[in-house]
């Protein structure tokens, strides 16, 4: 729960929310790409710090801190997989550059948590959904997008209600075989599936009244201009993207073991 | 001429055997205040639908009678159409706000109608300052009280700029000083803005004070029609069993007891004014 | 007996909703929780029966502590009936449905058929017996679901909000079941804001705002305080609001029956009237 809890948007004003979300999902797109192309940890600490910057500009360290921690659980699965089996496979030998590697592989994974979260957490869903507006998404899927949103942590607080109501009735979910097991879930599956069926002939209900579908030529309060700041990081994530593949093919990345060579005075 | 208008109004659900409401005649002129009750069941929501084209348009079922409102056939126009002359308030705020900001709820209405920006811009932040909500406008709405969020359903309904509001039992899910902001808003929307309201409510503790006229449903059939003071105070409400308020039951034990005080109290200021006035002289 | 000692409880989000919080319920009382959404109340009950367990302080329930004990343990004793029924009713029939509970508590089959039928019975819906309780009506929903809690006869029973969107009629209903349980000497903790309702049943008020016990005592001593209630957002009864008006005629304002009400106004009119001649 605590990664999605990092991912819940929070209105903060900052240069960063104001960002085009196009430009920041072309952002995050690039930085993506950039990090699968390296399998060396010296680049990959250079995109892990280049980015810290962007969090404290958006003034969202605390969240974003909260969805690393939410991440750790899964860069610590990352790293000791990578780490065994290289090791099951290349021995002891190698172990300092095992260990490069291992961290080298959990650290990509943590930059792109980095730069997901720092989209999610400065890109207001009703941006988002505007933004897919804007790219041609017929309206009723971009809709569907920030309604499913909102009604992500509803849903999941209703989920919590219904067990404990059922808890309370006597049903032990952790009792009996495998079988029992799956079966001990009916009891909650199916108020879960009623109310949403409720819910949303109810949610559809108010949508009518509020002239829902009334024209093709909807409107929309907000608005996507791109202004300075998305010019900016528009350029800038080209020429990230132009260099990293220029040093790529260029440029020869040394290891941290050979910068700082701690194993080698040995 | 009436605002809403309905003649022998009867209607069936697809697939139902029982009729939900029967016969209904009634007539609502401008600027009214109507409190509608009546027991759990007994037809008021169905109604309701009506008045804006739920029914027949979303609910198909078997619709009889004629039905007006503000001028319009409902069966003849679309629900999208009648959303401008007649907003829906309903009972769980929760499911009637989709919107991830406060104003963004407030403007889907008017951009579902196509409405510039920059009138949408105005639009909603009349409606959130007439319910004093302005300051929550870019909150998330799942993130406020029960009481706040109905406000922000109530101001997206207002944003359309409805002749009519009807409200569908809006203060169920809130604690008392909650329901009584609510009540307070809607009365603020009667008197000032002149807008016609329909509301749905058990709480007629809370409420009969603001109404002008009282409808009593039962069994899908209108029983009561009239001013509040004679319907409370009326054999047949008391039998039906609807929550009368207990100062008006108070007046009628003292009457009972010989004690007249020739006037049918709906609240408590109401009440104690009286006795004061009785009292002193 | 219910005994809540120094209870702090604070969610994962980290809201702190209890912060504590110290409470002893005893044997056949009737007690209303009060106070406003967000005070604390159902985080409170919640307690009861070991759905939630203290962040600090401990929750004993006749003596074992809620910690040490599983839910369903407690669920044995403490019945705990939901706001809302929709999110317990799932079997096909109503039968079913208050049978859950009973073959969860491991009762022989013979024994589940006598207690359905009692439970059937005593909330009036022998005749829904095969009815889906999704065909029932909102009222009776809330009904199966309150059955399905009594069926297993649980010594102590908590009912959270259960006048929400209930009309005049439900609500007497409820009252006359409370006040039936009460006669059978069970424990009945409410949870629930609204005032006329606990005027007419005068319980024992246990007041909360901001997740701490703000007062507790009778119904209309507590409800009669405006300070006192202005704390938990909750506004004085009807016939209260009238009696506190009427303090300079020397009225007593712990008033919130109708009928007292109506003597007392009375018996002041006599006497002025006699006063006159």
């Amino acid at each position: 729960m605590s990664m999605f809890e990092g991912l819940k948007f929070r209105k903060v004003s900052s240069p960063i929310h104001d960002l085009d979300p196009r430009v920041k999902f072309f952002y995050v797109i690039a930085m993506f790409a950039v990090a699968v192309m390296y399998m060396e940890l010296l680049p990959l600490i250079v995109l892990f710090l280049i980015q810290v910057p962007l969090v404290t500009m958006a003034k969202v360290t605390k969240q974003w801190i909260k969805s690393m921690r939410g991440a750790a659980f899964f860069a610590s699965i990352i790293f000791f997989t990578n780490f065994i089996f290289s090791y099951l496979y290349q021995g002891q030998q190698a172990l300092p550059s095992i260990l490069e590697y291992s961290m080298a592989m959990t650290l990509r994974f943590i930059v792109l948590v980095e730069s997901f979260s720092i989209f999610f957490l400065t890109t207001s869903p009703d941006h988002l959904g505007l933004a897919l507006e804007k790219s041609h998404v017929p309206y009723e899927f971009c809709f569907a997008f920030t309604t499913a949103v909102r009604f992500v942590p509803v849903l999941a607080e209703e989920a919590q209600t219904i067990m404990d109501a059922q808890k309370a009735r006597g049903l032990e979910l952790e009792k009996g075989n495998i079988l029992k097991r799956v079966r001990n879930y009916i009891p909650i599956l199916i108020p879960l599936i009623v109310n949403a069926i409720r819910r949303s002939l109810e949610l559809a209900e108010a949508m009518e009244s509020r002239a829902w579908g009334a024209t093709k030529n909807r409107t929309n309060l907000y608005e996507l201009k791109l202004r300075r700041g998305d010019y900016i990081l528009a350029l800038l994530t080209v020429v990230m993207l132009v260099l990293a593949v220029y040093a790529r093919w260029h440029i020869p990345i040394p290891r941290i073991m050979e910068i700082f060579p701690w194993k080698a005075s040995r | 001429m009436a605002i809403i208008e309905t003649e022998k109004l009867t209607y069936t659900y697809p697939g139902a055997e029982k009729t939900s409401i029967e016969n209904i005649s009634i007539k609502i002129e401008e600027g009214e205040f109507v409190l509608l009750t009546g027991p759990s069941g007994c037809g008021k929501t169905t109604l309701c639908r009506c008045f804006n084209g739920l029914i027949p348009h979303f609910y198909e079922g078997k619709l009889e009678g004629k039905i007006q409102v503000v001028g319009l056939d409902v069966v003849k126009h679309p629900i999208h159409e009648l959303a401008k002359h007649v907003g829906l308030v309903f009972q769980n705020p929760e499911n009637q706000l989709f919107a991830l900001s406060v104003e963004k709820d407030v403007a889907f209405g008017l951009e579902n109608l196509g409405i510039p920006r920059k009138e949408i811009r105005q639009r909603v932040d009349w409606a959130l300052k007439t319910t004093d909500i302005y300051h929550l406008r870019e909150r998330p709405p799942y993130e406020l009280s029960g009481g706040q969020q109905q406000r922000v359903a109530i101001a997206s309904v207002l944003a359309m700029q409805p002749e009519v509001m009807v409200l569908d039992e809006p203060t169920s899910f809130l604690d008392p000083l909650g329901a009584k902001r609510i009540f307070e808003d809607i009365h603020k929307l009667n008197k000032e803005l002149g807008i016609t309201i329909i509301l749905v409510e058990h709480r007629l503790d809370l409420t009969a004070k603001y109404a002008n006229r009282i409808i009593i449903m039962d069994n899908g059939k209108v029983i009561l029609n009239g001013k509040p003071r004679e319907i409370l105070d009326s054999e047949k409400a008391r039998l039906i069993g609807i929550g009368i308020p207990k100062v008006t039951r108070l007046y009628q034990f003292l009457n009972g007891k010989g004690m007249r005080l020739n006037y049918v109290p709906l609240s408590s200021e109401e009440m104690a004014k009286k006795l004061k006035e009785v009292f002193k002289q | 007996m219910i005994e809540v000692k120094n209870v702090h409880f604070t969610y994962p989000s980290g809201v702190e909703a209890l912060q504590g919080v110290s409470l002893k319920i005893r044997n056949g009382e009737f007690v209303a929780i009060m106070g406003q959404n967000g005070a604390g109340k159902t985080t409170l009950v919640k307690h009861f029966n070991g759905l939630l367990k203290p962040s600090k302080g401990n929750v004993l329930v006749d003596g074992m502590d809620t910690r040490d004990v599983s839910v369903a343990t407690l669920a044995r004793k403490v019945g705990f009936v939901f706001q809302n029924p929709d999110h317990q009713l799932f079997s096909e029939t109503v039968e079913e449905e208050i049978a859950f509970a009973l073959r969860n508590f491991g009762f022989k089959e013979n024994v589940i058929k006598r207690r359905v039928t009692w439970a059937l019975n005593l909330l009036g819906l022998t005749q829904y017996r095969k009815t889906s309780p999704f065909m029932l009506s909102g009222g009776e929903r809330k009904r199966v679901a309150l059955a399905s809690v009594l069926a297993w006869n649980p010594k102590i029973l908590i009912l959270d909000e259960p006048t929400i969107g209930q009309d005049y009629g439900q609500k007497e209903k409820l009252r006359q079941f409370i006040l039936q349980m009460k006669a059978q000497k069970k424990t009945v903790v409410i949870v629930t804001h609204d005032v006329e309702f606990v005027a007419e049943c005068n319980p024992r008020v246990v007041l909360m705002s901001n997740g701490k016990i703000v007062a507790d005592g009778e119904a209309r001593k507590i409800l009669t305080s405006p300070e006192i209630l202005e704390k938990a957002a909750i506004i004085p009864p009807e016939i209260s609001r009238v009696f506190l008006e009427l303090s300079e005629f020397g009225f007593p304002t712990n008033v919130i029956d109708v009928y007292e009400a109506g003597e007392i106004i009375l018996d002041f009119w006599e006497a002025k009237n006699r006063e006159h001649v």
